[in-house]
């Protein structure tokens, strides 16, 4: 039982969630996107999707760095498991009520409001429903983490998550003793994962980072298959007979 | 000097009777789906009035467009790239479906299904969203037709700006006008600029403006990012959808459906060349009233034998050339000066252009004078406000509009003479620096306005975009991703087809 959820699950979690993923946005581009529902209700909207954003963020980056950074590095550094321990809480905490208020009140207006209720599929609905489920679990764990603040439970779950990624087959076998509620936030994790490409969580991954580097504003695209040829000299001569106008803008919007 | 092609539009709102036939026909043929019920890619405003959305030219509220900062850099004015990223979580400028109105129809089915009783069954409005009912519609896609409403909501209007407005709400001075909408296939698209996915794009070939549905990722920055309120979130789809300016129909060389089927014959399409390398230094003129004078010098003369060169060598086919030497677009906006664009101060040097429109003599009627200056009704003393004009479309510089007014004045002034009075009056012509042979081909094109003299469309040159063999075949346009059997086959003769290639981006 704790083989299957916590040595085989979370490959059949991974597995689906990366391979599917690459299939959604092979196979049906269209359908990947936020499914921002601001337009018809603004209202709730702007507070909520900024808190749960931002708290889910903060979350979603102390997991990646605090369950995969291997142990020897916060020992290089000096860093104690209790002092480690204890950031997780307080950071987790913070940031896991600032989810869990925001995303209330994003499922209290999808869950209420006329608009976006009819408007919303199953799948809208459930991750919502899902995601505030595993906020309120994550929350919980910190109790159970308050009993051992000296951090040996949480090298117990970093050693299970490297273990996996560096496909221990014993990794499971780690977390056999921890206490239950943290094995259901895992479970529910990794289930999160596994229905991730049938969602519209899948634009997290559309992050923009090509705005920033794209050069200027402006996107121009052609059709044309051969490339034109490179202008002839005698063209750049006539060019400069009549007027000096051509090199107006430095950066042209393309 | 770097040349491409652009498909302008003018509208001669001279003679728009306000019909709405383009917005319908528009509407049947683009957004009768889901989701894009409220959206109008065309749509008709009575003027003086807020429009659709409401109050959609004031961008001190919306911050649609661009602004110039203060150490002279040209930034979307919703916010540079950082801030617009910022915005994802929650776009503050985004207007509500209400701003446009909530899409609605009746519930027609009641008529027929309703059982015996004592009143007369009728229709009533559900709303197309949520399929409840309406117990009254609060707003519609033209809800101040013909001066729908009271003036105090009506004079909210932004082109109002600088004008006394109190007295244009009492009857007697009331005046109205029509201002037909489409997206303006600006130059310099701040819906472009503002989409953090690079969905938005230009067409090099032909300058139209379109979404790429499969990037599209539903941020919906350019919703806010234009001023036009011309890109419309599509709630069903979760992208953002807007006018094509019908670009199959222009490929093959037909006009827009909006324009075909404009009734009072007042759209005109052709080609304008410009130059790409003077876009970003025409949109940053550092003062307002420049900007129309900054968009006419980015037009290149089609007839200058170096521009003609030059358009050559970047690949502009000769026939795109020669149309552009024939335009409409170009006559009027360029050589006889009465074509304007729309807002010109939004910095986004728009592509479909206004002929502003006379109106009748203010105090004719009362005083039995008319206020001449010349042989000619001084346009001052016209109903429209040529301030308000101004406003509209030349960023409150008056002088252009009033010049195009005069001329158009002068031609009717010309062409009675000629026909009634058989009269040759060059002096007429003169006044407004023109001649007589300019007017009678302003005449032709813009009072006739024949079907040929109107559109002057070239057609693409598919053989240099692609290979008819891989479109044998295809699905054709289809919503999304409805081609797709999930089973990719080889063909039986001469190997797999390539599929449909998306235009690539040109730096």
């Amino acid at each position: 039982m704790n083989q299957f959820f916590f040595g085989t699950f979370p490959y059949i979690a991974l597995a689906i969630g990366i391979v599917g993923s690459i299939a959604r946005y092979e196979r049906d581009p269209f359908t990947w996107k936020t499914s921002s529902s601001q337009l018809l209700r603004r209202k709730q909207l702007v507070m909520g999707s900024i808190l749960f954003h931002v708290g889910v963020l903060v979350i979603f980056a102390g997991h990646f760095v605090g369950l995969l950074t291997p142990i020897w590095v916060f020992d290089a550094l000096g860093i104690s498991h209790g002092a480690k321990q204890t950031l997780a809480v307080v950071a987790g905490g913070i940031a896991g009520i600032m989810a869990l208020v925001g995303g209330g009140m994003l499922f209290h207006r999808r869950w209420t409001d006329p608009r976006i209720r009819k408007t919303s599929s199953f799948a809208d609905i459930a991750i919502l429903a899902m995601l505030l489920a595993q906020l309120v679990l994550g929350l919980l764990t910190i109790i159970a983490s308050l009993g051992h603040l000296d951090g040996h439970e949480m090298v117990k779950f970093m050693a299970w998550a490297q273990g996996i990624f560096t496909l221990d087959g014993a990794a499971a076998s780690h977390i056999a003793d921890v206490a239950l509620i943290f094995k259901l936030h895992i479970v529910l994790g990794l289930t999160i994962i596994l229905v991730f490409p049938f969602t519209r969580l899948v634009h997290m991954l559309s992050v923009p980072v090509r705005y920033f580097t794209r050069p200027g504003y402006q996107i121009v695209r052609s059709r044309r298959q051969v490339p034109l040829p490179e202008r002839g000299a005698a063209l750049a001569t006539a060019q400069a007979k009549p007027a000096p106008s051509s090199d107006a803008a430095a950066q042209p919007a393309e | 000097m770097r040349v491409r092609a652009q498909i302008g539009m003018v509208l001669n709102l001279d003679k728009c009777i306000g019909c709405h036939t383009c917005s319908v026909t528009c509407k049947n043929v683009w957004t009768t789906r889901d989701g894009v019920e409220y959206a109008w890619f065309n749509n008709v405003e009575s003027k003086p009035g807020t429009g659709y959305p409401t109050d959609w030219e004031n961008q001190k509220r919306w911050n649609g467009g661009w602004t110039r900062t203060k150490s002279g850099k040209l930034q979307p004015r919703q916010g540079s790239k950082w801030r617009i990223a910022a915005n994802l979580f929650a776009n503050p400028d985004l207007p509500e479906i209400d701003d446009y109105y909530e899409p609605f129809d009746f519930d027609h089915d009641h008529l027929k299904s309703a059982p015996e009783m004592e009143a007369f069954p009728t229709a009533r409005p559900y709303s197309k969203i949520t399929g409840e009912r309406i117990e009254k519609i609060e707003k519609g896609p033209n809800w101040e037709e013909i001066l729908g409403g009271e003036f105090s909501k009506r004079g909210q209007d932004y082109n109002f700006e600088g004008i006394q407005k109190e007295i244009y709400g009492e009857y007697e001075n009331t005046f109205m006008m029509y201002l037909p909408r489409l997206c303006e296939h600006c130059l310099n698209p701040a819906c472009a600029a503002s989409c953090p996915s690079g969905a938005i794009y230009k067409r090099e070939e032909d300058g139209i403006v379109l979404i790429d549905q499969e990037k599209c990722r539903g941020w919906r920055m350019c919703v806010s990012g234009c001023p036009y309120k011309k890109v419309y979130y599509n709630w069903s789809t979760g992208k953002s959808e807007k006018c094509t300016l019908c670009y199959p129909r222009i490929e093959s060389g037909n006009p827009t459906v909006c324009s075909e089927t404009c009734v009072g014959r007042i759209r005109y399409l052709g080609v304008m060349l410009y130059d790409a390398d003077k876009i970003e230094a025409a949109a940053n003129a550092p003062h307002e009233k420049d900007l129309y004078d900054a968009q006419l010098d980015v037009f290149l003369d089609p007839h200058d034998p170096v521009v003609i060169e030059t358009a050559r060598a970047d690949g502009i086919p000769e026939d795109w050339i020669k149309a552009a030497q024939e335009s409409p677009v170009w006559k009027m906006a360029m050589e006889w000066k009465v074509a304007f664009p729309l807002h010109p101060e939004y910095r986004t040097l728009p592509m479909v252009w206004y002929i502003p429109p006379l109106s009748p003599i203010q105090n004719a009627a009362e005083a039995g004078k008319i206020g001449t200056d010349g042989a000619m009704p001084n346009v001052h003393d016209l109903r429209i406000p040529v301030r308000y004009l101004a406003n509209m479309l030349t960023a409150g510089d008056e002088a252009p509009v009033v010049s195009a007014l005069e001329r158009m004045l002068a031609m009717r002034s010309y062409m009675r003479s000629k026909t009634v009075d058989g009269v040759i009056d060059e002096a007429i012509a003169a006044r407004v620096g023109l001649s007589g042979r300019v007017i009678e081909d302003m005449y032709k094109i813009m009072a006739l306005a024949d079907y040929e003299d109107r559109f002057v469309i070239p057609t693409t040159h598919r053989e240099q975009v692609e290979e008819a063999y891989d479109l044998k075949g295809g699905c054709g346009f289809t919503d999304g991703n409805g081609c797709s059997s999930g089973i990719s086959k080889g063909s039986l003769f001469g190997g797999s087809k390539r599929p449909l290639k998306m235009p690539e981006e040109v730096r």
